[in-house]
Order: structure tokens, then C-alpha cells, then sequence
């Protein structure tokens, strides 16, 4: 006999948590959180470091202490979750299928919110130059292995790419002994946090070199040593500037992939972000799927992965609870000059709250921008911004009054002198 | 010395400017003239690393310093953070090590671990 739940949330992590503890706490009873790893908390077990909670919680956390409170308030509302449970398979009618140690399941859910986290592009993905030799391992990788595991990946470490886990792994690694030659990036610009280039490699005499990739593996069996090159502003290595460090580990720091092969597969419509296209409440263009966290769209902090899981979590209460129908008339999103992406994809206004969030990323950083918000061609709103970034995820709330009227709502980027 | 530097209080990372006086700016809140004027005066950093902990799930437990320690004695620290070996049960705020590093700032753990 197939078991039936009202609501199935995919991934225990800070989203998944979040999205159970919001659904609860809107009236929902039967929900079960399926983990494939062994604890709650998905990726930030691993994220020792602090700098988690100031949004939410007011005060720094580390990961484990972060997660900490969120597993609290799911057992404190005997909220149901399987650990080792890996979903293999959901169907658009919304049967999830799972292995865990009790055996293979299948379960009817009336609503399910897919928060699966994202993956690490490795090297296959990137296709560096030179021999594949042991030692070219992922920073989260390495992470986990350091973090829960005690176990140190190399002595001589080169990273490349200056995203924010590549800069923690380099203070991590130095602080267990480790020597950490020098990070590479192949933008001209790290997508790290400032602070993580202060407080990472700065007070550790770690070099960064910019606009520059990896172009050389060199070792048989083992890594022995790597070429590092200068690009050009296309990103093609520049002959003559390679420099060898020997090295026992090569770590990737190279970018997050939204985990979201199991809405793919069933054609659930994806956005630029690689995750689904959604609504104002996370709902993905299947009825009674929803979306959130970093399968969504990658984030810099767990603090917004909490918000987007709570709206997620409301959204299936809603719907289990009959008061998110659906209409014809969408108001859709459309990122516009300088943006990369924007979240949610579309706005059913006689559905959506009172504030409407969007978030964005720039493709490249600018400085002293005009951040617009067009309604068709009526001028919503603008914002000078001295300084844009695209590690930073941008958010904003706009009156839901605002958004009535025809056309799409796009944000765009506009040099404050051509004004 | 009049001198510049990034603020690490929190993800927004203003780039801040001391002058002789201690008179900061670039900073957006009170914590980042703080930070400025700690940072040149007696720099501090939390120190996050993990402990040894044999549970069965589990090889280390993650661990911090419950304030920001010297940032002279960070290496100090880690050397009497890998002689420590715990037993669970541990919980969040149990203190692993006191006065670590002579700095007079206890080291706690950060994660539950009951068996």
C-alpha cells in the first residue's frame, strides 16, 4: 500500500527546514523531510566558519550553530524527516520515490517542495589542460573531508577560482598546516566576499592572482606541480606567462550548479539559474511543486535560503489549503540590461502578498549605477548604486500596489552619466 | 598610520578608511568604526577549526573561540586545539579549552554530538 503524506519536502538542509517548520506553523501536520546525508543540516555541517545568522538571527553563527536552531524547531513541532533517504524519481503527479535503509518506497504527496541544494562544477567541467593525476579535488570536497571527517586532502595546495568556498579552504587549510600557494581567477574580479579576501588570504599572506586560470596539470599518478597563465580580456590564456608551482593538491573553487535533475527530468521549465522558474510563492509552473534554496538559484547567504524556504513553505500550506489558485493573467519578470537573472519568474498578483521580493544578480560588477524597476515602460522605481557586484545577490521589495498595469516587470542596469 | 582597509564584521565588507586620529570612514554602521580602530590598535580574529572527537558518526567536532582572540596567537591556538580529544556527549557552548592561547578567551564547541 503506497504511504501518503500532505507534504514531502526534498532536502533537509536550511531551506527544507525552513519550508517544514513555515508549513507547520501555517496549519500543515503531515509533512515529512526526506535527507539523503546522515544529519539534518545539508552543507552547512561542514561550514565551521562564522558569519551565518546576522541577517536572520541578529548575531554571528557558525553553520553547525545556525543549523542547530533550525533542527530545534523542526523537533520541536515533531515534524517527521528520514536521514539517508535519497529521492531517486518524482513524478508531475507528485509520487516520490526513495531509497533509504528501511528499503525502496514510493509515497503519494499532495504537494512537494524540492530544496536539494546545489552541486560543485568540477574539472570535467572546466577541461584543464595536462594530466589527470590524483590531487585535483573540489574545495567543498576537501571541506567536507576536513570538517567532519579530520582528514587533511594535501600539504602544498594550489585553489583555483575566488568564490567564497575556495577563500575559506584557504584559510582552513593554512591554519591545519597546510601551505597555500596562491589562489587564481580567471575574472578580473573575485566573486568572494571582501571580507573573505581580507580575513582568508590577506592576513595569511596568500596571493591572489587575477585574470588568471590554471592552463597546465603536470603529474603521473599524483600531482606533482600546475602551469598558471595570464588571460586575455577573452579569457584565452596568454602564451608565455605560465608560471609553475609544485603542488600536492589542485582545489576548485569554480562555481554551484543547482542540484535540480529531478524537476528537469519531468520537464518542470527551468530559468537561466539552472533551477525552476517560479512564482511569488516559490511554485514551480507544475501546480503544488515548489522550489527553493539553492536548487532554486545559487545564494551567498543562508540567511536569504531561510526567507526563500519560508515563502516556499507558505506557499505549499496555501496550496494544500486550497488558497492559491491559479489564474490566467501572470505578470512576468524579465531581467533587462547588466542583469543576469531574476527570481521568481513570474507574479500572480491576486495571489501575492502585499510586498513583492525580487532578487537579481549583475552580470559584472558597475559602478555608480541606476538600478531601474520598469513596469512595461512606466518607470517603477530607481536606485543609485556606487557599487554592484555579482557575488552579491540583490534584493528588493516592491509594493504589490506598484505592480498593477500591463507589460512586464524588468529590472535593468543605467550608467548614472547617461542620465 | 593612516591606512585603509576592508571591513570583516559582516558580508557587506565596506571598505573603510583611519586616519591618525582613529577617526574612521567609509564604514556604514557604528561596528564598522569599531573594527576599524581594533584593527589597528590590537587586531582580533575568531578563531573557527575543529577538534578531535571520536563519536560514531563523526570524526571532529567543530569548535570556536567564544570572542576574537589576538591575531598573533592564532597559530598558538591551533597548536593546543590539536592536543584536545573529546568524548560526546558535547554540546553547543561546552568549553573545550580555557584560556586558550594564555589570550584569556575560552574555546567552545559549535555542534551537539551525543554519542
Amino acid at each position: 500500500m503506497m504511504e501518503n503524506r500532505e507534504l514531502v519536502i526534498i532536502g533537509g538542509g536550511s531551506a527544507g527546514m525552513a519550508a517544514a517548520v513555515s508549513a507547520y506553523d501555517q496549519g500543515i501536520r503531515d509533512i515529512l523531510i526526506l535527507e539523503r546525508g546522515p544529519f539534518l543540516g545539508g552543507i552547512l555541517n561542514q561550514c565551521i566558519h562564522n558569519g551565518f545568522g546576522l541577517t536572520y538571527f541578529k548575531e554571528e553563527l557558525t553553520g553547525p550553530e545556525f543549523l542547530t536552531r533550525f533542527v530545534k524547531q523542526v523537533q520541536e513541532r515533531g515534524i517527521a524527516y528520514e536521514l539517508n533517504a535519497n529521492v531517486t524519481a518524482i513524478s508531475k503527479d507528485k509520487q516520490v520515490s526513495y531509497v533509504s535503509q528501511k528499503g525502496a518506497h514510493v509515497i503519494q504527496a499532495r504537494a512537494i517542495v524540492m530544496a536539494a541544494g546545489c552541486y560543485e562544477r568540477n574539472a570535467g567541467a572546466i577541461g584543464i589542460p595536462g594530466e589527470r593525476p590524483a590531487g585535483v579535488i573540489t574545495a567543498g570536497q576537501a571541506q567536507l573531508y576536513l570538517n567532519e571527517y579530520g582528514y587533511l586532502v594535501g600539504k602544498k595546495v594550489f585553489i583555483l577560482g575566488s568564490g567564497d568556498i575556495g577563500l575559506i579552504m584557504a584559510r582552513r587549510m593554512t591554519l591545519e598546516g597546510a601551505k597555500v600557494l596562491g589562489v587564481a581567477e580567471i575574472m578580473p574580479y573575485s566573486n568572494g566576499l571582501n571580507r573573505n579576501i581580507q580575513q582568508c588570504l590577506i592576513d595569511f599572506g596568500i596571493p591572489l592572482y587575477l585574470s588568471h586560470t590554471v592552463s597546465k596539470v603536470i603529474g603521473k599518478g599524483k600531482l606533482e606541480a600546475i602551469e598558471i597563465s595570464e588571460v586575455d580580456d577573452k579569457l584565452n590564456v596568454i602564451p608565455g606567462t605560465a608560471e609553475r608551482f609544485e603542488v600536492d593538491t589542485l582545489m576548485l573553487s569554480i562555481g554551484l550548479i543547482p542540484n535540480n535533475d529531478l524537476l528537469d527530468k519531468i520537464g518542470v521549465p527551468m530559468s537561466s539559474t539552472r533551477g525552476s522558474k517560479v512564482n511569488e510563492h516559490m511554485e514551480t509552473e507544475v501546480e503544488g511543486i515548489f522550489s527553493c534554496g539553492n536548487v532554486l538559484h545559487v545564494h551567498d547567504l543562508v540567511d536569504y535560503v531561510v526567507e526563500e524556504g519560508k515563502v516556499a513553505g507558505l506557499g505549499a500550506a496555501k496550496y494544500l489549503k486550497g488558497e492559491l489558485k491559479r489564474h490566467e493573467k501572470l505578470l512576468h519578470t524579465k531581467a533587462g540590461d547588466g542583469i543576469g537573472y531574476v527570481v521568481p519568474a513570474a507574479i500572480d498578483l491576486l495571489n501575492a502578498e502585499d510586498k513583492v521580493q525580487l532578487k537579481f544578480r549583475v552580470r559584472k560588477p558597475r559602478k555608480d549605477v541606476y538600478v531601474e524597476y520598469r513596469l512595461g515602460d512606466k518607470l517603477l522605481k530607481r536606485m543609485l548604486k556606487p557599487a554592484i557586484i555579482p557575488s552579491e545577490m540583490e534584493i528588493i521589495s516592491l509594493d504589490k500596489s506598484l505592480l498593477e498595469g500591463e507589460g512586464e516587470l524588468t529590472v535593468s542596469l543605467v550608467d548614472k552619466e547617461a542620465k | 598610520m593612516a591606512t585603509d582597509m576592508t571591513c570583516i564584521i559582516c558580508p557587506r565588507g565596506c571598505h573603510l578608511h583611519i586616519d591618525d586620529d582613529l577617526n574612521v570612514t567609509g564604514n556604514s554602521c557604528p561596528r564598522g568604526a569599531a573594527y576599524a580602530r581594533q584593527e589597528v590598535t590590537d587586531p582580533r580574529r575568531t578563531l573557527t577549526t575543529t577538534v578531535r572527537c571520536h563519536s560514531e558518526l563523526l570524526e571532529v567536532c567543530p569548535v570556536k573561540t567564544i570572542a576574537p582572540i589576538p591575531k598573533g596567537k592564532v597559530f598558538d591556538a591551533m597548536k593546543e586545539v590539536n592536543e584536545v580529544v573529546l568524548v560526546p556527549p558535547v554540546h553547543i557552548g561546552d568549553v573545550v579549552k580555557a584560556n586558550i592561547a594564555g589570550a584569556g578567551i575560552d574555546l567552545v564547541a559549535t555542534r551537539d554530538i551525543e554519542k
